[in-house]
């Protein structure tokens, strides 16, 4: 069964071509690492999968339900953390995962238990009543995740979420989105240009200059080489 | 609750909550019409002379004239200014989180219409009692008939920012949207003075008054606040309110990527 599934996606700003052809499945309950130097299409990809904008060509289907024909379907089932931050700086952790589950629909007992219980997970619980801007970035960033978990979405889409953090909470983050989609089988797409986020178990997607050069697992694609050496061999191919 | 209105409960009140954060643009939006009136009209008092012309009754100080028109105004900026909230949040992201909640986009742009017209209505009874304060006051019952005139005054205006928004490319040009968007349709309007003083001066401008929605939803306020039912100018605010909607839906459909200029 297939969590995420993008067939024949191509998109063009005017001339340029930001995106040529993608088709690639990812299997429910798989941790696929979407990894593209600056500039590959990542960004474009997550705005068509979160239907920001529609392509005119190609086919999105997300949890089994078409992006194009049952957008509301498909977008109940995907929690998402943009690259931008996204919470409201002067609100607390709280209130911002309120509001955003009541954009899913859930208010009252049954949002605040499901808010309780992701921020729990996260690691933030004590935290639930701080305002945002007076949290440090991995903090941050983990609110934006425990947000994306409210609704219990099946696929979780990540674009670039470590940027701009530090070490320790890089792989703090890293490490517990995999284990998201360990324990609870969540299918997560996860965009990066750092090659030590990705795990030789994860299925690894590279993207280059809109195309997709290899689909496979991690430590199958790279064979002996460190993942950094291979990832960087092949974009230079392609030059 | 259906989901939908689950949405449009939280979408107001995160407006309010943030509203309640920057006092300054709650202090910002008084100042402005309280500056024309109490600074402005007192130095036009003499040089305008206004006849008696519907609503008024009877002879009415240049004062009285023009607070139908600054409550206008206090909508018209906030119009504008949630459409320079909503370029600033698409940049930021938050925009894009409210449009990927699994709801009809024409709907969560209609929450974010009402959630700022809410505030603007706020900010207009606070003018009104800021004047009514300095002595400029209307009949009681024109408080209460004057709501549903700012409501749809506010829900017209606020579809024009949003609008505007999604052609907006950059921050920067909401400096553009002052220059050619709020400055020609508050002056070209009944705002400040009434139709027949402007034609005394040009037919032409007159003219270009009589057709601004602007001008329209202005005299809807100044009926309303006397009581009055004005059919005329509610037509052409619910009309214009309407075009500048689906402009808007259009705008940000996603087909059409506009939002895609952000990236």
């Amino acid at each position: 069964m297939t969590g995420l599934s993008i067939c024949n996606l191509s998109y063009s700003y005017g001339t340029r071509r930001a995106l040529d052809d993608v088709s690639f499945d990812v299997g429910a309950g798989q941790f696929a690492a979407l990894l593209g130097p600056n500039g590959a299409g990542k960004s474009t990809l997550f705005s068509l999968l979160t239907r920001l904008f529609a392509a005119p060509d190609g086919r999105i289907e997300i949890d089994g339900h078409d992006l194009a024909r049952a957008p509301r379907a498909a977008l109940a089932r995907i929690g998402v953390v943009f690259q931008q931050p996204t919470l409201d700086l002067d609100l607390s952790v709280m209130r911002n995962l309120t509001y955003f589950a009541a954009l899913h629909g859930l208010s009252g007992r049954a949002a605040r238990s499901r808010i309780e219980a992701a921020l729990e997970r996260l690691g933030m619980a004590e935290r639930a009543h701080e305002r945002v801007r007076d949290l440090n970035g991995g903090h941050r960033r983990r609110t934006e995740i425990a947000r994306c978990l409210i609704h219990s979405p099946s696929v979780l889409l990540l674009d670039e979420p470590t940027v701009g953090l530090d070490a320790a909470s890089r792989k703090a983050i890293t490490d517990h989105v995999h284990d998201l989609s360990r324990d609870i089988g969540l299918t997560v797409l996860w965009a990066t240009h750092l090659t030590d986020e990705i795990k030789d178990d994860d299925r690894l997607l590279i993207l280059h200059r809109g195309r997709l050069l290899q689909n496979g697992f991690a430590g199958d694609l790279r064979g002996p080489l460190p993942l950094q050496e291979h990832f960087l061999m092949r974009t230079a191919e392609q030059r | 609750m259906t989901h939908a209105l689950v949405a449009l409960n939280a979408i107001v009140l995160r407006e309010a909550q943030r509203f309640v954060q920057q006092r300054g643009r709650f202090v910002a939006a008084l100042v402005r019409p309280l500056i024309w009136l109490l600074v402005f009209a007192a130095g036009f008092r003499a040089a305008l002379g206004l006849s008696i012309a519907p609503p008024y009754q009877t002879y009415i100080t240049y004062e009285v004239y023009i607070v139908p028109g600054l409550c206008g105004m206090i909508l018209l900026f906030n119009g504008m200014q949630s459409s320079l909230s909503l370029v600033y949040d698409r940049e930021m992201g938050s925009m894009r989180l409210l449009l990927t909640a699994p709801l009809p986009r024409w709907w969560l742009l209609f929450c974010r219409l009402v959630a700022s017209t809410a505030i603007s209505i706020l900010q207009a009874y606070t003018f009104l009692a800021v004047a009514a304060a300095f002595g400029i006051r209307m009949p009681a019952s024109g408080y209460i008939a004057v709501l549903p005139a700012l409501a749809i005054t506010g829900i017209m205006l606020g579809a024009l920012g949003l609008a505007l928004s999604s052609l907006i490319k950059q921050l920067e040009n909401f400096a553009g949207v002052m220059n050619f968007v709020i400055f020609p349709m508050f002056f070209l309007s009944t705002a400040l003075y009434p139709l027949w003083k402007m034609a005394e001066s040009s037919t032409l401008l007159r003219d270009i008054c009589a057709v601004n929605p602007f001008s329209h939803a202005v005299e809807l306020i100044r009926f309303a606040l006397y009581g009055q039912f004005n059919a005329g100018a509610l037509g052409w605010t619910a009309l214009a309110g309407i075009v500048f909607f689906l402009l808007a839906v259009w705008g940000y459909d996603p087909a059409r990527g506009l939002l895609r200029r952000k990236g």
